[in-house]
């Protein structure tokens, strides 16, 4: 693509090289840079063309993360996204050892070198599948004979945040497609490009990442966020959706949602539990992100207009009441980024945490005392609302920095649990009771 | 012709063999991109004083053709991450560009400015847009340059790396984009 611009530029590359390369020849004897020559102009560069299938320009209003930031405020102009590094950190440089669990609980490295590791999806054979956001590709982690490895499964994808296995199939959701590779871990050395099954979907950038799993109804459920910060956003956005896992079928069944990156079901109530991030730059500390519950289809959860049950927005809640909608079950932390979060069901871990939800904070950015930057315990009443938040993977805070940042938890068959960290690239492994030697699960 | 280009391109960039400084690593990215910080080349970029983590995602986005300009995919197809990691370092202690001697036209500068306010420029890029972290220096950068990327940020052609960008520019028109940059480049 784009040779039309190349034909001038290569020439003055290849001038510049020239010149440079036969200087750098006698550079060996000199310590002075090579005074290249003055290029001449060429012709103006035309943009490269998107890759094909990738985003349009986006239509709905504007979605900056810095929308409803005060103006003239020191403190708060100190305050934006906080990108990751994009190389992935080598293994001995993670910062496990500084890591804390629970007495007798264990962590380790699961696997490393996975640049902006995301979503997790466990395959029936053992694969563990990562999706990505800020690069373009899917990896599987292969487990073999006691060893791990690392494998590429799709690259060329824009923003494939979500990952979802079922019946060997393996579920991709890209920013405004789902799409899937059936018999995938029959074909993790060569495996077949994804097919589409859903592209109906809008292509904002803003919350336009998507987690994704599959239920208990064996349906695929994929959510669309709020195109900003805080929008009073059209029918397209603020929602979640189910279909059939050939994409049709597809109905909304929840609304009012802000940007959910986590769900899963209760595994007595079958319920549908779902984390949601709330506005920022209202406060320091309101609104807080939240735990919530789906008990019927149609429910509304109240973003743009109601945040964390309890507050109407200053801008768009005028003439609302927040009794027009569905409440949290729980609430997560102000700016807390609460993400993945799975229901553990597994029998390694003591009974205290079976049924409890396990909740990864990539921390928050928009709040000067960082909150979040870890992994949770909300255990539930009996009643299916939050009893207690309580602490369970910590130490990824540093000084008020990061030196990693959860993203997805994931139960494997033996009970341990995966730890996504895109911060670093890599997965960590928890595990309970005496340590076992690395590579075997 | 190209392929020539490209082979010598890779002797002096990817190879570390033959122990070269840095300097003269970098020598033929300068050749272009300026060799004091500042670019005199079309449509291409200063690097001078650019932040270390801002230019290391680029490269990392280049090599990994994420961001797609085929010189520069070329370029960095062989680098390792440590060697991206020096070019950045390295790109980072260069002067920063500095204003063209003529004043602007009083009315562009004015709305260019106006604009600058109106999209909270400086929310991420610091009141004299000097930049911070993985959010770039973007204050004296050439005129030309900053009108293509921010065309580019708007039809999302480029993708930035955490698209913020195609995001902050959804409502911003072509004569916007042109007042925004040519302000941009010549503000003091």
């Amino acid at each position: 693509m784009t040779n039309y611009t190349l034909v001038p530029r290569s020439l003055l590359l290849s001038g510049a090289f020239l010149t440079a390369f036969t200087l750098s020849a006698t550079a060996q004897q000199s310590a002075d840079p090579p005074a290249a020559a003055q290029p001449p102009a060429p012709a103006p560069a035309a943009g490269a063309p998107p890759p094909a299938g990738t985003a349009a320009s986006p239509s709905l209003p504007p979605g900056s993360p810095l929308i409803g930031r005060p103006a003239g405020n020191d403190a708060a102009a100190k305050l934006a996204p906080i990108a990751p590094p994009p190389i992935p950190a080598a293994p001995d440089k993670l910062p496990t050892a500084k890591l804390k669990v629970p007495a007798g609980f264990n962590i380790e490295v699961y696997a490393a070198g996975m640049a902006n590791a995301r979503s997790l999806a466990l395959g029936d054979k053992g694969t563990v599948f990562v999706g990505s956001r800020l690069v373009d590709k899917v990896y599987a982690i292969v487990n073999k004979d006691g060893k791990r490895e690392v494998k590429v499964l799709a690259s060329g994808l824009y923003r494939p945040n979500g990952v979802a296995f079922k019946d060997g199939t393996l579920y991709i959701a890209e920013l405004s497609r789902i799409s899937k590779i059936e018999k995938v871990e029959d074909n993790l050395d060569n495996p077949p490009k994804p097919t589409v099954i859903f592209d109906a979907l809008p292509k904002d950038e803003a919350h336009g990442w998507k987690f994704i799993a599959i239920g208990p109804d064996n349906k695929l459920y994929a959510p669309v966020g709020q195109p900003g910060n805080n929008v009073l956003n059209d029918d397209e956005h603020g929602l979640l959706r189910r279909m059939n896992l050939d994409g049709s079928g597809a109905e909304v069944i929840a609304r009012g949602l802000r940007h959910t990156v986590g769900f899963d079901w209760h595994p007595e109530t079958k319920q549908l539990y779902f984390t949601d991030n709330g506005r920022d730059w209202m406060s320091e500390d309101v609104p807080e992100d939240e735990l919530n519950r789906i008990t019927k289809v149609g429910e509304h959860f109240g973003a743009p207009f109601c945040l964390q049950g309890n507050i109407v927005d200053p801008e768009f809640g005028w003439g609302k009441s927040c009794s027009e909608y569905t409440a949290p079950v729980g609430l997560l932390g102000p700016h807390s980024a609460a993400l993945g979060m799975r229901f553990y069901t597994g029998n390694m871990f003591p009974k205290a945490y079976k049924n409890a939800a396990i909740i990864a904070r990539h921390g928050s950015w928009n709040r000067s005392n960082k909150v979040g930057g870890d992994v949770v315990i909300a255990k539930l009443n009996k009643d299916g609302t939050m009893k207690s938040l309580e602490p369970f993977l910590t130490g990824f805070l540093e000084d008020n920095k990061y030196i990693g940042r959860p993203v997805d938890v994931l139960q494997m068959k033996d009970g341990s649990l995966l730890v996504s960290d895109d911060y670093n690239g890599a997965v960590y492994r928890i595990t309970y009771g005496k340590p076992k030697t690395a590579g075997k699960s | 012709m190209r392929k020539t280009t490209t082979a010598l391109a890779f002797a002096l960039i990817a190879t570390s063999v033959s122990a070269e400084t840095i300097e003269q690593r970098i020598a033929p990215c300068l050749a272009c991109h300026g060799e004091k910080g500042q670019s005199e080349t079309e449509n291409t970029p200063s690097l001078g004083a650019q932040h270390a983590p801002y230019s290391l995602i680029q490269l990392f986005m280049f090599r990994e053709k994420l961001r797609v300009f085929e010189p520069m995919n070329e370029m960095t197809k062989a680098l390792t991450d440590d060697d991206l990691r020096l070019f950045s370092d390295f790109i980072a202690k260069m002067p920063k560009p500095e204003p063209p001697g003529e004043n602007g036209d009083p009315a562009r500068m004015q709305r260019g400015e106006a604009l600058v306010r109106q999209h909270r420029c400086d929310s991420c890029h610091n009141g004299d847009l000097s930049g911070k972290e993985n959010v770039p220096r973007i204050a004296n950068q050439r005129e030309d340059y900053l009108a293509k990327t921010l065309a580019e940020y708007k039809d999302n052609s480029r993708h930035g790396y955490d698209a913020s960008m195609a995001d902050v520019m959804a409502p911003i028109s072509p004569e916007q984009i042109a007042d925004l940059a040519h302000y941009i480049a010549r503000m003091r």
